[in-house]
């Protein structure tokens, strides 16, 4: 019977002893964490895609309380109304920030160009990249190997079988950018998502002169200039040989594209005008 | 029977052009010399549109310690100083030169004589080499006066000649020894002069019967040179491979040849050695195996540098109807062109004609885990290791795989029964790696 009383005296005895030791412990090496990380962090869509630039969710939560700013912070999944409630939560003001969306800036594909040769090998945007030039032999186009496809998550960018280009799905982009991170051509571009999704772009990103470049694809930029001069709002730069609407500055007026001699000036999203209707 | 230890593969040798002696293929109208044709930094032009050039003028200056110069092939006016497309459809600068006649510059020996007496010093050569543009006909274009200035705390022993020509098809290194063997030896010599040494081996493999014949009748005229028969095994002609066949001296992981004493030349740069000491003739041609199992005749030409592959294919009487590539170089390490326009260059060695059959690939499967890669490696890797962790873009444990000893043979995409495309994917890691290198270099 003493033996059972000893056994349970001894096991209190080392029990209270480790109690102390631990609190103490505890006190001394006490790391303080602000609760409002948690609160962000809940707030913020917990995809951890990566597309606001940080490590994930909680890393974003973490560097929005550490900086108690919003600057150059933005979740492009939630959008505004996700970093409207952050704002709320932090005391913070909230930096009005256009919606983007991935635009594809190439036209080239089955369409528009010929196939010169057949590319075999590892199917890999990358390695595709790095041994040749491209189907059509453009060396800056799209090489149609769905590195982007793979990249994104939120299944929102497709190879489309006829064009063999990447298109985008406006509903599920979130414009994380990680396809524009894994070109290797940077053929894909963030850009503002516009007034009732509509934009106007350059889908073409060859910097050949003007015939190199239309020998190759019929739908090539050929950097003739004459989208800068119709444009009212000095939108459109040509440099490279290559045209690039600002879209900051673009009103849509969409004169450009009328100019265009290759079709290279994309208009997305437009009411059909009314002369083609009749 | 001497050859190299780990590895190798032997695939079909069909040297069909082996019997048919160089031609000299015709003078064309218009030529596209690219500005740098060599491995290394970009050569800078010294003529100007409009200009007119003699044969053998010089048209763009090395400027740079790993550089050559560029040499007009032709007489004519330049005009225009443009980007041109190479064979796999990339943009490089070129000179475009309409072409005139045939006039040499005054100060080049256009004759056939055989000139033995080297007059010129050790350095004087060094200096005719880097002069006339001579670079590395083995495929590279690496500037040959470069391996020439051995650093002081280096020593060479042997001068070794690579007449190996273990590409199947290729027969241009062949002919050249045949037709051109005194020269070929000279020019050994004129190396040896330039390190000031007295050995030299001639590796080649058996399958060239006739070559070494020829080369072993009249090899006593040159003391110190010797003729090493090797075991006909692909990649034999490779630089590391060949050295250990002759010397059994192995080149330690990412060293040069210098390393182990020995400074390595193709038997076509032995003969443009011997034209530049000996005849002051820039390289501005080389020859060409124009061959393929379709192919009515398999030809071995002299083509000037600039001559554009089409030109070729219609002289040669055009490309058969069932033709699936084009390919630059020999079936194992060639590339397939994109651009058949494309000028020649210094090293454009063959241009092989593959029928569809032979040219479309196994389709890909997975990976059977055989481990015939790793066994077919001359230089001991793991290809598959390699090609997996360059798929998962891990480029830093690709690198500790030793994935720069590559020497892209081609060996383990030759064997795999598989299908899976492992040079290509290591091509990438090389290239990526080199990349991170520099980085790494500039931090």
């Amino acid at each position: 019977m003493s033996s059972i009383i000893y056994a349970i005296l001894a096991l209190s005895i080392i029990g209270a002893v480790a109690a102390i030791i631990l609190y103490f412990v505890a006190q001394k090496f006490k790391v303080y964490e602000d609760p409002r990380i948690d609160t962000v962090c809940e707030k913020l869509p917990g995809a951890n895609c990566g597309g606001c630039g940080y490590a994930g969710c909680r890393a974003l939560a973490e560097a929005i309380v550490k900086n108690e700013s919003l600057e150059n912070k933005f979740c492009p999944v939630g959008g505004a109304s996700t970093m409207n409630e952050i704002a709320e939560v932090m005391n913070l003001s909230v930096e009005a920030s256009e919606p983007k969306i991935a635009v594809v800036r190439c036209n080239g594909g089955k369409c528009n160009t010929q196939a010169k040769a057949n590319f075999e090998g590892f199917d890999n945007c990358l390695f595709a990249h790095m041994t040749f030039s491209s189907e059509g032999g453009c060396a800056n186009g799209c090489l149609g190997l769905g590195n982007c496809v793979k990249a994104c998550s939120f299944d929102a960018i497709h190879i489309n079988p006829e064009t063999k280009l990447p298109e985008v799905d406006e509903e599920k982009c979130v414009a994380c950018g990680a396809c524009v991170k894994t070109c290797p051509r940077s053929v894909i571009e963030l850009r503002n998502k516009g007034k009732n999704s509509r934009r106007v772009f350059v889908s073409c990103i060859n910097q050949e002169k003007g015939a190199a470049a239309k020998k190759n694809c019929e739908a090539a930029c050929i950097g003739c200039g004459k989208c800068a001069k119709a444009c009212p709002f000095e939108a459109i730069s040509i440099n490279n040989n290559v045209a690039y609407i600002d879209f900051n500055k673009c009103k849509l007026c969409r004169k450009c594209v009328a100019e265009c001699p290759t079709g290279a000036i994309h208009a997305v999203n437009f009411p059909i005008k009314k002369e083609e209707n009749l | 029977m001497n050859t190299f230890r780990l590895g190798g593969v032997h695939p079909q040798e069909n040297k069909l052009a082996s019997e048919n002696a160089i031609e000299l293929f015709p003078l064309q109208q218009k030529a596209v010399v690219f500005v740098s044709q060599h491995l290394g930094a970009p050569s800078t032009p010294v003529v100007q549109k409009g200009d007119r050039v003699k044969t053998g003028q010089l048209l763009a200056k090395a400027e740079a310690f790993i550089c050559a110069n560029t040499h007009s092939p032709y007489t004519g006016v330049i005009t225009k100083i443009d980007v041109a497309t190479d064979f796999n459809g990339y943009k490089k600068p070129a000179f475009y030169i309409d072409v005139e006649e045939d006039e040499w510059c005054e100060d080049i020996d256009t004759s056939e004589d055989i000139v033995q007496d080297i007059k010129l010093s050790s350095q004087e050569i060094i200096e005719r080499i880097k002069d006339r543009g001579i670079v590395g006909l083995g495929g590279a274009a690496f500037p040959t006066h470069v391996k020439y200035m051995v650093p002081e705390d280096k020593h060479v022993d042997y001068v070794i000649i690579n007449a190996a020509e273990c590409e199947p098809y290729l027969t241009s290194d062949n002919r050249l020894l045949l037709e051109h063997t005194e020269e070929v030896l000279i020019g050994v010599e004129i190396m040896k002069k330039a390190l000031n040494i007295n050995k030299a081996k001639i590796g080649i493999e058996t399958n060239k019967p006739k070559a070494i014949n020829a080369l072993k009748t009249i090899i006593n005229k040159y003391p110190g040179t010797e003729v090493v028969a090797l075991k006909t095994k692909y990649p034999q002609g490779a630089e590391k491979q060949l050295i250990y066949a002759l010397t059994k001296r192995e080149v330690p992981s990412g060293k040069l040849p210098i390393e182990v004493g020995c400074v390595v030349n193709n038997v076509g740069t032995a003969f443009a050695i011997y034209q530049a000491v000996q005849k002051n003739r820039p390289l501005i041609d080389n020859i060409l195996t124009f061959t393929g199992k379709a192919v009515e005749n398999n030809r071995n030409l002299l083509v000037r540098v600039g001559t554009s592959i089409q030109s070729i294919i219609d002289y040669c009487g055009g490309l058969p109807e069932n033709t699936g590539k084009v390919i630059n170089g020999g079936p194992m390490m060639g590339k397939a062109m994109m651009d058949l326009s494309a000028p020649t260059t210094k090293t454009t060695s063959s241009i092989l004609v593959m029928t569809e059959a032979e040219a479309s690939r196994k389709k890909t499967t997975n990976c059977l885990r055989c481990g015939k890669c790793v066994s077919a490696c001359p230089m001991g890797l793991e290809p598959i290791q390699i090609s997996l962790l360059a798929k998962q873009e891990r480029w830093e444990e690709a690198e500790k795989e030793c994935a720069m000893d590559c020497i892209e043979c081609g060996s383990c995409l030759f064997t795999c029964p598989a299908g899976q495309p492992l040079l290509d994917i290591i091509r990438v890691a090389k290239s990526k790696i080199g990349a991170l290198r520099r980085a790494r270099s500039k931090k």
